[in-house]
């Protein structure tokens, strides 16, 4: 009987999963798109029958999209302030909550990284040093005030090339246009680049913290499985998957 | 009206504008040398390759700027055949530069050089020549004594048009341009940069400025074609 019941209990389950299959939609910084990729799996495979889509983009464009009203269900910017400014116009439906706080390195596809430190970039063997556009790009940022705070700005100023975002940067080093570049410690350890040159992790009294959240939109307020993707987001398996990525939160250590 | 764009823009925004006509104004120059021959070759040649060579002169109309750009990145940057070549000729890799910028403009606006003098010179037709040729003109005399005054509208047009177009160019300059001040910071990347960081009145005034512009070059295309005049 009990029995009975509960295969009852798993049918009925079952059959309203499927009829009540939800889908979220999800906007994530670009430099999340390896470690994303991976949690999305994993959540899906722990709620069978759900669609999670991933969008990938600057988190500058996606906070004026939504308040344009775009239709995406959370929001994971690489600035946190993005992140809150939409919550303070209402168009948040849970607390800001952040994810990692961002780290830069210095990263080179042909000389050994490991072994440099930013006083290696006034070398004038290095004719061009690739980083993301301060003017909006949150990574970008924090490498012009880790360059002022060493007292390097100035002199290597005229050697500056901006990307348009942190994986642009990646790519001007990648294809050997620029010697070195200032990336995100996301990027560097992608296997894409982990192969190449390594990197030298800068350290982070040189710049303001990169401080990095997500928030659930005012359109997924009610929505059970927006819910259920923010929670997942903090459960130990997401933690492992964003720390595998270089996303690491006060306290963790990334992989080298 | 000098003085009131001044107060409503920026230094930096007048040195991108002033970049981006020093950029489209060189273009046009080079491309009125390299168009033109291929023009000519295409409007009478009678080979089988003439249809293989004008396909690859449309390309840059079809190919999205990414696929221009990232190739364009490749083969300029140092591991490049045309990267090697420039670091062979001391010149350096060409990425981040203004003459990369040339470069990619050269091979981007293109068709809008060829294609219209491409028409000019086919209506221009055989038979000008031909008398030419009877009055002992040489091949070359008569190309600029007799083709190229008949073709002059269509020269006009695929200047203006190699112009503007070179000044509307975003895709290639932001893969290849490195967004240097007054090196390959044009006005189309200007633009971006200002929405980006959210600075919307400086976007609009600078968006305004482009509005302006292109509405004034394509009037004067159009106001001064009266339409289409058969056999001109």
């Amino acid at each position: 009987m009990k029995i009975v019941a509960s295969l009852f209990v798993a049918c009925s389950l079952l059959l309203s999963g499927a009829a009540h299959a939800d889908k979220i939609t999800v906007a994530a910084a670009a430099d999340l798109k390896f470690a994303m990729d991976e949690i999305a799996a994993s959540f899906k495979e722990a709620n069978a029958g759900h669609e999670v889509d991933v969008i990938y983009g600057s988190s500058g464009k996606f906070h004026t999209q939504i308040q344009q009203g775009a239709p995406y269900d959370l929001f994971f910017s690489a600035d946190i302030g993005f992140a809150r400014e939409l919550a303070t116009n209402g168009l948040a439906a849970s607390d800001v909550k952040p994810y990692a706080v961002g780290r830069i390195v210095l990263w080179s596809g042909s000389r050994d990284a490991t072994k440099m430190t930013l006083a290696s970039l006034t070398d004038p063997t290095i004719a061009r040093i690739a980083i993301a556009n301060p003017k909006h790009a949150p990574y970008g940022k924090r490498a012009e005030e880790a360059l002022r705070a060493s007292g390097l700005w100035e002199k290597v100023e005229s050697k500056l090339v901006l990307g348009e975002n942190i994986a642009q940067t990646a790519q001007y080093v990648q294809t050997g246009n620029a010697e070195v570049g200032i990336i995100a410690l996301a990027l560097a350890v992608n296997p894409e680049l982990a192969g190449k040159g390594g990197y030298w992790l800068i350290p982070d009294t040189l710049h303001e913290p990169l401080e990095q959240g997500f928030v659930i939109t005012k359109r997924a307020a009610g929505n059970a499985l927006a819910g259920r993707f923010a929670e997942y987001i903090g459960s130990t398996p997401a933690r492992v998957i964003m720390v595998k990525y270089g996303f690491v939160l006060p306290g963790e250590v990334a992989a080298k | 009206m000098i003085p009131t764009i001044h107060i409503m823009l920026t230094n930096s925004d007048l040195q991108a504008i002033g970049l981006t006509v020093k950029l489209a104004g060189i273009v046009t120059v080079l491309l009125l040398l390299i168009g033109t021959p291929i023009a000519w070759w295409l409007a009478r040649a009678k080979t089988w390759w003439k249809g293989p060579v004008g396909a690859v002169v449309a390309l840059p109309l079809v190919l999205p700027p990414s696929v221009l750009g990232f190739y364009l990145l490749l083969v300029m940057g140092p591991n490049g055949p045309l990267g090697q070549a420039t670091r062979a000729l001391g010149i350096g890799p060409l990425p981040f530069t203004f003459w990369g910028l040339v470069v990619a403009s050269v091979f981007y606006s293109l068709p809008f050089m060829v294609q219209p003098l491409q028409s000019a010179f086919e209506a221009v037709g055989e038979r000008p020549l031909e008398v030419a040729a009877t009055l002992r003109a040489s091949p070359l005399d008569a190309f600029f004594t007799v083709a190229v005054p008949l073709a002059l509208p269509g020269f006009l047009t695929a200047s203006i048009l190699t112009f503007a177009h070179t000044v509307g160019e975003f895709g290639v300059v932001l893969m290849i341009g490195g967004n240097l001040p007054g090196v390959t910071r044009v006005v189309s990347v200007q633009i971006y940069d200002h929405v980006e960081a959210l600075e919307y009145a400086p976007a609009h005034r600078l968006a305004a400025v482009m509005m302006i512009f292109s509405f004034l070059v394509l009037l004067a295309l159009y106001a001064w074609r009266p339409g289409p005049k058969k056999g001109a």
